[in-house]
């Protein structure tokens, strides 16, 4: 993986309702970042966020009183250049999209090894968007169902170029942005760039096959 | 008039609901047996034949008594009552023991042979007290009705009798009901807690002991974790129990996560799946799933890694799946003898559907496999 490493250690918060995998996050991180806090619920995740304005917040997507997307949407208002990277062990894609939707920079499983975690961290930290392979999987899902863009809806919004589309199969197939670079002759950077743009059609898309996906995929 | 008219009515809300009780205790099982009362009654001809033996002389003699003494109504009553009595005695007779507890610990008190303490027994004196008198006085309507002109008194007598019943039996029966709730809930409960301990058991407890006895084996003790929390997530969030998607496996997503779970369980390596789309299996697609599963045990046992990337998506005329790993790679122009063979495996299997199968590698650059297999049903 690339690694863009900041300056100085990367203040981070940690939302996060298991004492026992807060603990876990504490070790792997170690002394590679500042850890300035932890909360194990919504509201006080909120007070102190914006108390603290750490650089990235770790955010469990199951969180008591309103989950990880509720922690979005009373922080992101007021300071958006706090960076928000969403953790699970749930595979449900509709609660996965829903805090990306909300402004999670990135989706990482809780099973990630301590040096992945950490390359995550530093690239959301410098304001970039991480993909891991499962979330490129949910936003192809998501944006496959359609057969073209409804009526009245922007269609720039509505649906991934094929460049994209492209990037996102690479990424779901296991590629690192280096490795999916050199496999469409582009440079990671470009790589970036794309992944960033389809983070931000999933943000404003306002189209209701989204949520009739996340519907569809809580029935089955 | 008015009383009368209140009297009937309350009687025929509460008689229907006392029917409505008994039916359902007829007719619904008991939890764990799957006949009810009623269908064991009519299954025991024995009983039958004695109940009937027995019964049907004794009502033939009272008849005969009853005509002969000039009272018809009471052997029009005796036909019932014969009935009802068979019943009742078919009923204990197939009743099992939990059924019998309850027999027991609600008809006894009934007939006031345990109430111990002297207010209950004093409340219960009063009611039957005040039943037997409504119930005489409804009888005597009765009878009188059979010799007067008036209509409306046998209706009345007929009133004052069920009134009579409820009098008696109302509190009872309001016990019985809240009784039977409380015993439901209380019921549902217990079970779902017997069904979240058994499979606990199965596995979680199961996968413990596993982990204890290979605790200086850490490869094993992780294969068996993962094993293990695959399980539990299909459990907790996608509503499967353990075992369940076997060989039944009828959707591509399904059988794709079969493949992970039996190759993780099997050979120790984690299998990261990311899975576009679904559609339906046929023997194409069946054929797919063997080739992918040969290129992620490949994976497993070659690349030295111990992870393998799993990648499938449904397109609107074709399934793609790739099997990707980081491992040591190697030079798919030279190729030992035995894994020639293994990759030939993987691509006769889709080739025999019309499938293609590309492997991507370099030395020190990992692995890929491409699976592409034209879809024969397409999406509408």
């Amino acid at each position: 993986m690339t690694t863009s490493e900041p300056a100085g250690r990367p203040r981070i918060f940690l939302v996060e309702d298991h004492a026992v995998f807060r603990a876990g996050v504490r070790a792997e991180l170690g002394d590679a970042v500042e850890l300035v806090g932890e909360a194990d619920e919504a509201a006080a995740a909120v007070e102190l966020i914006s108390e603290r304005l750490p650089d990235v917040v770790l955010l469990d997507v199951h969180l008591p009183g309103g989950g990880g997307h509720a922690v979005l949407r009373g922080v992101l208002p007021h300071h958006p250049e706090v960076q928000f990277l969403a953790l699970s062990v749930s595979d449900a894609p509709e609660d996965v999209i829903d805090v990306i939707r909300a402004g999670a920079r990135g989706y990482i499983t809780k099973t990630v090894s301590g040096a992945e975690l950490l390359q995550a961290v530093y690239r959301v930290a410098a304001g970039d968007a991480v993909f891991s392979p499962r979330l490129a999987g949910f936003v192809l899902d998501s944006f496959a169902q359609v057969g073209g863009p409804a009526p009245g809806l922007d269609p720039e919004l509505d649906q991934l170029s094929p460049r994209e589309r492209e990037v996102l199969r690479l990424i779901a197939r296991g590629y690192t942005y280096k490795e999916v670079g050199r496999d469409l002759g582009i440079s990671a950077k470009t790589v970036e760039s794309h992944v960033s743009s389809v983070l931000r059609k999933l943000q404003l898309s306002t189209r209701h096959e989204l949520t009739r996906w996340a519907t569809d995929r809580r029935l089955v | 008039m008015w009383v009368r008219i209140g009297f009937v009515l309350l009687a025929i809300a509460s008689g229907v609901m006392v029917l409505v009780y008994a039916l359902a205790w007829l007719l619904i099982p008991m939890e764990g047996s799957n006949e009810n009362i009623y269908s064991r009654v009519v299954c025991d001809r024995r009983g039958i034949r004695t109940v009937a033996g027995i019964l049907i002389p004794l009502m033939i003699a009272v008849q005969f008594i009853t005509s002969s003494l000039h009272v018809p109504f009471v052997g029009f009553l005796g036909w019932p009552t014969f009935l009802a009595l068979g019943v009742v005695i078919l009923i204990w007779r197939n009743a099992d023991e939990p059924e019998k507890a309850f027999i027991d610990n609600d008809l006894v008190p009934l007939l006031g042979a345990d109430t111990q303490d002297g207010k209950g027994r004093r409340w219960l004196i009063a009611r039957v007290v005040v039943g037997l008198l409504i119930g005489a006085g409804g009888i005597a309507l009765l009878v009188e009705g059979h010799t007067t002109v008036a209509a409306l008194k046998p209706i009345g007598g007929a009133a004052l009798v069920i009134a009579a019943s409820v009098v008696i039996f109302g509190p009872w029966w309001l016990s019985l009901v809240r009784d039977l709730i409380t015993e439901r809930q209380a019921r549902a409960l217990a079970e779902e807690r017997a069904q979240m301990a058994a499979h606990v058991h199965d596995s979680v407890l199961q996968t413990l002991a596993l982990i204890q006895r290979a605790s200086d084996d850490p490869q094993q003790v992780v294969r068996l974790a993962r094993a293990q929390e695959r399980e539990l997530r299909a459990w907790l969030f996608e509503d499967r129990l353990p075992g369940t998607i076997g060989e039944e496996a009828t959707m591509l997503a399904e059988g794709v996560g079969l493949l992970q779970r039996q190759v993780e369980a099997d050979h120790g390596i984690a299998v990261q799946l990311v899975m576009v789309g679904d559609c339906p299996l046929d023997d194409a697609l069946r054929a797919l799933l063997d080739a992918a599963r040969e290129a992620t045990v490949n994976a497993a046992k070659w690349s030295g890694e111990d992870q393998v990337s799993l990648y499938a998506e449904v397109e609107v005329d074709t399934v793609m799946l790739y099997v990707r790993d980081r491992g040591r790679g190697f030079d798919p122009d030279a190729v030992p003898e035995d894994r020639q063979g293994i990759a030939h495996s993987i691509r006769a299997r889709v080739a025999r559907f019309g499938g293609s199968a590309v492997v991507r590698s370099a030395p020190g650059e990992g692995a890929e496999v491409q699976l592409c297999m034209p879809r024969r049903e397409r999406v509408k």
